[in-house]
């Protein structure tokens, strides 16, 4: 599948005319795209489409512990809240995901399962996250670690390092190997490629690897690692977006995008649901092809949803903790 | 069909208090004016605001003649650091009442409110705020040690950015020493009287600043006093070549910023998101109703189809309607008169045989509009391709090399504007150096900064306005006697 539109966009094997593909992109001009964001943040999203938003971000959420200091009463508590996110409000959508490191997509799977969260997919970080610095035996293994315990998404990173260092055959042949990995058919896991936008900087880079990794197969690109500042800024969520928007013209393929870090408040949410709408439109607002990873934004969505249907704000203690 | 429909978020009109009828500023207070009042309505919606008084001939003479005494008595004789408090006074008001400015401003013009709130408020604030500052600074201007202002200055300025052409023709004047008697637009006058209101909050002497509202024939007056030093005309360049005529002969001095007839150059190098939206930017925004705008789209044959493609993409996702509307991005054209003169201009495109195509959008019932709207397979010999539209009409023409980009970008009587995309340093240095235009953007348009002077080549005026070099047009060179 990825070997097609890869074939249609690029001749030959050994990856020269990869190269010279990525390189013939056009350049994205830093002024006009930031330009291009501020003003998509200043659309004002009220009443009704607001409550359309808030419910769409909720259900696009991949809700995420990704913390040395994860145990499993921490992921059954997290499950518990992607599960029942508002336990006043049952008509409060469900999360998209949990994301979690690959030892915890056991304890995760398990638990959903036994309260009924069998529709949340479980999404594991794999390929020696954050910072992707490993063998690609020891990134298989982590793979298919995390699929043989039920992860059914499966959030890579690429190796910057060799991206930076203009080893574009290197990332592009990791990401099919590990695509590989995910298995085939019905059951195949769902490729995120996280690009780690904070540490490939340019916007050019972030055309660039954002095709790298569609033309290898992902499924998802996803911005960031969440350890790294700056994440999911809008530029370069707008960027991603243009690239997924331009992939599907050449290649007829629907590819998702998956910012993750730093969206903490319903304002931003809802301003990453407009770059969706204005740059790909609104075929892309499900959680099939628009995730959000993020922890604590779910209760801020929360709260603004209790405002909406209430008319007062609450506090935080009428949102749980998880 | 989308499924995230944005729902109505309209400005609150209850930050205005219009009157129902406005009289004439002069020598500090409202006035009864002596001609015919006219209406002046909302563009969006037909709805009549206010009545506003017409200045006659007299009404004038009492203007200048007040200006004159302040200018005598008052004005000339401050300390420049004083002049220069007015200026930041009126600034910070500005600042303080801009929800008010920009919601009268989107009324009366119907440009978007978030136009009007986010470029033509916050810039007409700056230019006080700039000017402020070179009250007291004149002697390092470049024009000698001790420059003079000319005196009583007349100016008259256009419906399309009514206060920031209003503050682009004040604030310098009043920073170099002149005193002012300003004719706003017939169509726009009430964020000028609202300005009005800022000059008396701001205790600025009276006569300083008048404000005399009238159509042709009252401008036409002002030019013609005998007590004005100089004339300073934002508008059409049929009218500033009545005015040059008209103070032939005088000691007058004159700046004019007139039309144009904007080229767009687009290589085939360019960043091509960045660029549909410097494209989209500079015909749409504002209605089109720019003198600087980017009317002309000059693209590299070779990468013809797929900037058309994009740019019909991104114009379909332009939200035309209601102005008050924050998610509006175009506005409702500014008169009948003007939604009558696109319209010819547009009809010529189809009968000299260019391809229209327009996005498609509901356009309200009442009111003037006029949906975006790109010409292709326009040539040089198109009269789309050398007459000003001044609306959202956009006319594509394509070169092979940079040569002819350049030839072509220069026929034109006009050369106030123009854009340059291309990813390359050096081409934009080759380009721009060549371009027979007053500003030329580089991968951007439509930007403006008080610190940038701004004016035309040819057609397109003579002056400039803005930075140091628009303190020349209110200063006569001058040495410490």
């Amino acid at each position: 599948m990825s070997g097609t539109a890869y074939s249609a966009l690029i001749d030959g094997t050994d990856h020269s005319g990869l190269s010279r593909f990525l390189s013939a992109l056009p350049t994205v001009d830093q002024v006009g795209a930031e330009g291009r964001a501020a003003m998509l943040g200043t659309r004002s999203i009220k009443t009704t489409s607001k409550a359309y938003a808030i419910d769409t971000a909720i259900s696009m959420i991949d809700l995420t512990t990704l913390e040395g200091s994860d145990t499993p009463g921490k992921v059954r508590a997290l499950c518990a809240k992607a599960v029942r996110p508002d336990p006043t409000d049952a008509s409060t959508p469900r999360v998209a995901a949990i994301c979690v490191y690959n030892d915890m997509v056991g304890v995760a799977r398990e638990h959903l399962d036994s309260i009924g969260g069998q529709d949340i997919r479980v999404a594991a970080v794999a390929t020696a996250f954050p910072s992707g610095r490993a063998s690609i035996a020891v990134k298989l293994q982590d793979t298919r670690d995390a699929i043989n315990a039920g992860a059914t998404e499966i959030d890579m990173v690429i190796d910057r390092g060799a991206f930076l260092s203009g080893n574009y055959g290197k990332v592009f042949d990791e990401i099919t190997q590990i695509r590989q990995a995910c298995g085939s058919g019905e059951t195949r896991a769902h490729l995120k490629v996280i690009l780690e936008t904070g540490e490939l900087v340019t916007y050019d880079n972030v055309r660039r690897a954002s095709w790298l990794a569609m033309l290898a197969g992902a499924d998802f690109i996803k911005t960031s690692t969440g350890k790294i500042s700056p994440a999911a800024t809008a530029p370069v969520v707008l960027v991603m977006l243009e690239a997924v928007r331009d992939f599907q013209a050449r290649t007829g393929k629907q590819i998702g995008v998956k910012p993750a870090g730093g969206i903490r408040s319903t304002k931003d949410a809802i301003k990453q649901l407009v770059l969706v709408n204005e740059t790909v439109g609104s075929d892309w607002l499900t959680p099939k092809l628009f995730r959000i990873g993020a922890s604590s934004l779910l209760n801020d969505l929360l709260l603004q949803r209790q405002k909406l249907s209430s008319g007062h704000y609450s506090g935080p203690n009428y949102v749980t903790l998880d | 069909m989308s499924l995230f429909k944005y729902a109505p978020a309209p400005e609150s009109r209850a930050v205005v208090d219009i009157a129902s009828s406005y009289g004439l500023f002069i020598d500090g207070e409202f006035v009864d004016g002596t001609g015919t009042a006219f209406k002046t309505i909302n563009p969006a919606t037909e709805e009549v605001l206010s009545e506003i008084a017409e200045a006659s001939t007299a009404d004038i003479d009492l203007a200048v003649k007040a200006a004159r005494k302040a200018y005598v008595k008052v004005w000339s004789k401050m300390a420049p650091a004083e002049r220069g408090k007015y200026l930041y006074r009126i600034a910070r008001i500005m600042q303080e009442r801009a929800r008010e400015f920009a919601v009268l401003e989107t009324l009366n013009n119907g440009k978007p409110i978030r136009e009007s709130r986010d470029v033509d408020v916050p810039l007409a604030a700056a230019h006080f705020f700039y000017h402020a500052g070179w009250a007291d600074k004149l002697a390092h201007a470049g024009l000698g040690s001790a420059p003079k202002p000319h005196g009583v200055v007349g100016q008259i300025i256009p419906w399309n950015f009514p206060l920031l052409m209003l503050a682009w023709k004040v604030a310098p004047a009043l920073a170099t020493g002149n005193t002012v008697v300003l004719k706003p637009a017939e169509t726009t006058p009430l964020t000028a009287l609202l300005f009005a209101d800022v000059c008396q909050q701001a205790g600025l002497p009276p006569g300083v600043v008048n404000i005399v509202t009238g159509a042709g024939s009252t401008g036409a007056a002002l030019v013609s006093h005998p007590d004005i030093n100089k004339i300073a005309f934002t508008g059409s360049t049929k009218v500033g070549k009545a005015i040059a005529r008209e103070i032939l002969g005088t000691s007058k001095s004159v700046t004019l910023e007139l039309g144009g007839k904007g080229a767009n150059i687009v290589y085939d190098d360019a960043p091509i998101d960045e660029t549909i939206e410097g494209i989209v930017n500079g015909i749409f925004f504002n209605q089109g109703h720019v003198c600087c705008a980017g009317s002309r789209l000059l693209v590299q044959e070779n990468v013809h189809d797929e900037v058309l493609d994009r740019l019909q993409r991104r114009m379909g996702q332009l939200r035309v309607g209601d102005p008050m509307d924050k998610n509006t991005d175009v506005g409702a054209i500014n008169s009948a008169a003007q939604l009558a003169r696109i319209t010819e201009l547009a009809t010529t495109g189809d009968s000299e045989g260019a391809n229209r195509w327009s996005a498609p959008c509901d356009l309200p019932a009442k009111g003037f509009w006029y949906a975006p709207t790109i010409f292709t397979g326009v040539t040089q010999a198109h009269r789309i391709a050398r007459e000003e539209i001044f609306g959202p009409v956009l006319s594509v023409l394509t070169f092979r090399t940079p040569a002819e980009a350049i030839e072509k970008a220069n026929n034109t009587p006009y050369g106030l504007s123009a854009g340059i995309w291309t990813d390359k340093g050096s081409r934009i240095l080759w380009t721009a150096a060549r371009l027979r235009a007053g500003v030329v953007w580089a991968n951007t348009f439509n930007r403006f900064d008080p610190t940038s002077p701004f004016g035309g080549y040819k057609e397109s005026g003579w002056g400039r306005e803005g930075g140091r070099h628009g303190l020349a047009a209110y200063l006569k060179e001058g040495e410490q006697s």
